[in-house]
């Protein structure tokens, strides 16, 4: 079984192919990354898969279920779970909050039973909040409990981002440039804090550009350039391979 | 604020008291009417400041769903003798409905688009309570029968005072549960960030259809109040200043705070009367509030007022 299948997937922007034919599969358990040069299409191909775009042609398989026609809040309930790049926080509203907004899927008030405050509503209340404090702590961010997260620094917004992922309890973790504006001590912590995500069982993918973060933390490496699957490997298979080392260092293959 | 809780169920137990208390201090019917009105006025707006402050949604048409409850209530009970209760529920419910076959094509528009969408629709209800005059009466109005609850007849001021006082409480006291649980976090969630909230599994169109459908309900049965209350509704209930009025009263007292929608229905109620000098200026007033509002106080009355209380305890 497959944590996720991505078969001839292709996406235009007009003119533009950014993601061109890719095939790769990912198996659960273990971290993952996607690397490539600036506007090689990892970011459209992690929209891709989370379903915020709509591919050119191709399939996306969730746990060998075929999701290329679901609606994202639907592959979220599958057990797909992300980060963004650019960070989507809701500023609206308190750190914890945001955590608690993760617990979406696992409440069990409806609409209406949230309306009339019915015991199920209070005991979502509770266990999302207690979950939100347990995984506030799990990213560091236990200082920021009581915080609005619009009074929050750039660096605790990136693990807060990764807290309210959790808080779905996802089987497939996509993080999208986590380490991408933080400092060495910062890489570091998030770093050691993806090892301990993938350590519970969680299949994490990784787009990142820090590539000492990628080598070092990764089982398996898939690269692409101008929307191409360019090799995939071990980090050490990737390292030697001529066609990757080209693309980094510009020039022809040798 | 350090607890939450206790900020929320602290203005519920304010709110109860003022409701209380207030008629201590009403002199005549004359002032049981404006705290009527204002009553009803922010009746809607707490529910149109969820559309519009937690789910971060505009509509500028929530007058139609006033116009609209209060016209089911008038044409059922005058035209075909209902129970006013009955036609209360029916008109809040047949209001629910039209709410939610206009909300799921309306609700995929964003900003500029939204507002245009909602502004027709109340323009289109406008002209239909305008045109079919042999079931509206067309602009001259419809009058309503007094409301009854078994052999008594709900007519003086102060009766219809204390059944806007309650409705009032009771609706603050849902929207106070709503923000505080899950779904209201997934409202609150639209207005943060639409793409996030579509990767934790919120299905986006599906809450912002909700949250729609609630408001217009509870604006529909503000209107049923209304009609009763007034014992006449005319169009111009549903007109776009109406729509435009609703949404300054939101914007004014605080987006995002239910004490803010309150407090903002009731400075635009009170003060055009305090201003009746003003009559044909009344509008120009209006907006100039609701420019100074946007330059001088983006977040609004309530919310600007209880950060500089925070601000100077420190």
């Amino acid at each position: 079984m497959t944590s996720l299948e991505v078969a001839g997937l292709a996406k235009s922007f007009g003119g533009v192919t950014a993601v061109d034919d890719v095939t790769f599969s990912i198996t659960p358990g273990h971290i993952h990354s996607i690397i490539g040069p600036n506007g090689a299409g990892k970011t459209t191909l992690f929209n891709l898969v989370a379903g915020l775009y709509v591919p050119t042609s191709g399939t996306v398989r969730l746990a060998g279920q075929d999701v290329t026609a679901l609606a994202p809040h639907q592959r979220a309930a599958l057990g797909l779970g992300r980060t963004f790049q650019n960070l989507q926080i809701f500023f609206n509203m308190s750190a914890i909050e945001n955590v608690m907004v993760g617990r979406h899927l696992r409440r069990r008030a409806g609409f209406l039973g949230s309306l009339f405050a019915l015991p199920s509503a209070w005991a979502d209340n509770r266990e999302a909040r207690a979950q939100a404090a347990r995984l506030m702590a799990r990213v560091g961010l236990e200082a920021y409990l009581d915080a609005e997260a619009d009074a929050m620094p750039y660096g605790a917004l990136k693990r807060l981002e990764i807290a309210r992922a959790l808080a779905a309890e996802p089987s497939l973790l996509m993080l999208d440039e986590p380490a991408a504006g933080l400092n060495p001590t910062e890489t570091q912590e998030i770093d050691r804090l993806i090892q301990s995500i993938a350590a519970d069982g969680i299949t994490v993918v990784l787009v990142e550009h820090d590539m000492k973060l990628v080598m070092g933390i990764s089982d398996h490496i898939i690269v692409l350039d101008h929307g191409r699957l360019l090799a995939q490997g071990t980090p050490a298979e990737v390292a030697r391979d001529p066609q990757v080392v080209a693309a980094y260092l510009g020039g022809e293959p040798a | 604020m350090a607890n939450p809780a206790l900020g929320r169920w602290g203005g519920l137990i304010v709110l109860i008291v003022v409701v209380a208390a207030l008629p201590l201090v009403l002199p005549n019917k004359f002032y049981y009417d404006i705290a009527v009105k204002t009553g009803l006025n922010a009746l809607v707006c707490v529910g149109l400041n969820l559309l519009i402050g937690y789910a971060g949604q505009i509509s500028l048409g929530h007058a139609a769903f006033f116009a609209l409850g209060g016209y089911a209530s008038a044409v059922l009970t005058t035209r075909y003798e209902w129970n006013g209760f009955l036609a209360l529920g029916a008109g809040a419910v047949a209001t629910g409905i039209v709410a939610y076959l206009v909300a799921r094509p309306i609700l995929r528009l964003k900003g500029h688009y939204l507002a245009m969408a909602t502004l027709a629709f109340g323009i289109i209800v406008s002209l239909v309570l305008n045109r079919e005059i042999w079931l509206t009466g067309g602009p001259d109005g419809i009058t309503v029968p007094t409301l009854r609850l078994g052999d008594m007849r709900l007519r003086s001021a102060e009766t219809w005072y204390w059944i806007t006082g309650g409705a009032l409480v009771v609706v603050t006291y849902l929207a106070l549960n709503l923000i505080h649980s899950p779904s209201g976090r997934a409202i609150r969630a639209l207005h943060g960030s639409e793409v996030a909230a579509e990767t934790l599994g919120i299905d986006v169109a599906r809450t912002k259809t909700m949250v729609f459908v609630l408001s217009a309900v509870i604006a529909a049965i503000a209107g049923s109040l209304f009609a009763h209350a007034d014992r006449f509704i005319t169009p111009n209930e549903a007109g776009f200043l109406r729509s435009v009025e609703l949404v300054t009263m939101v914007v004014l007292g605080g987006m995002a705070s239910t004490f803010g929608a309150i407090v903002g229905a009731a400075l635009l109620t009170v003060l055009p009367q305090a201003l009746a000098g003003f009559d044909e200026f009344k509008h120009i007033v209006l907006g100039a509030i609701l420019v100074g509002t946007m330059i001088f106080l983006p977040k609004g009355l309530v919310p600007s007022l209880g950060a500089l209380i925070r601000r100077w305890r420190r």
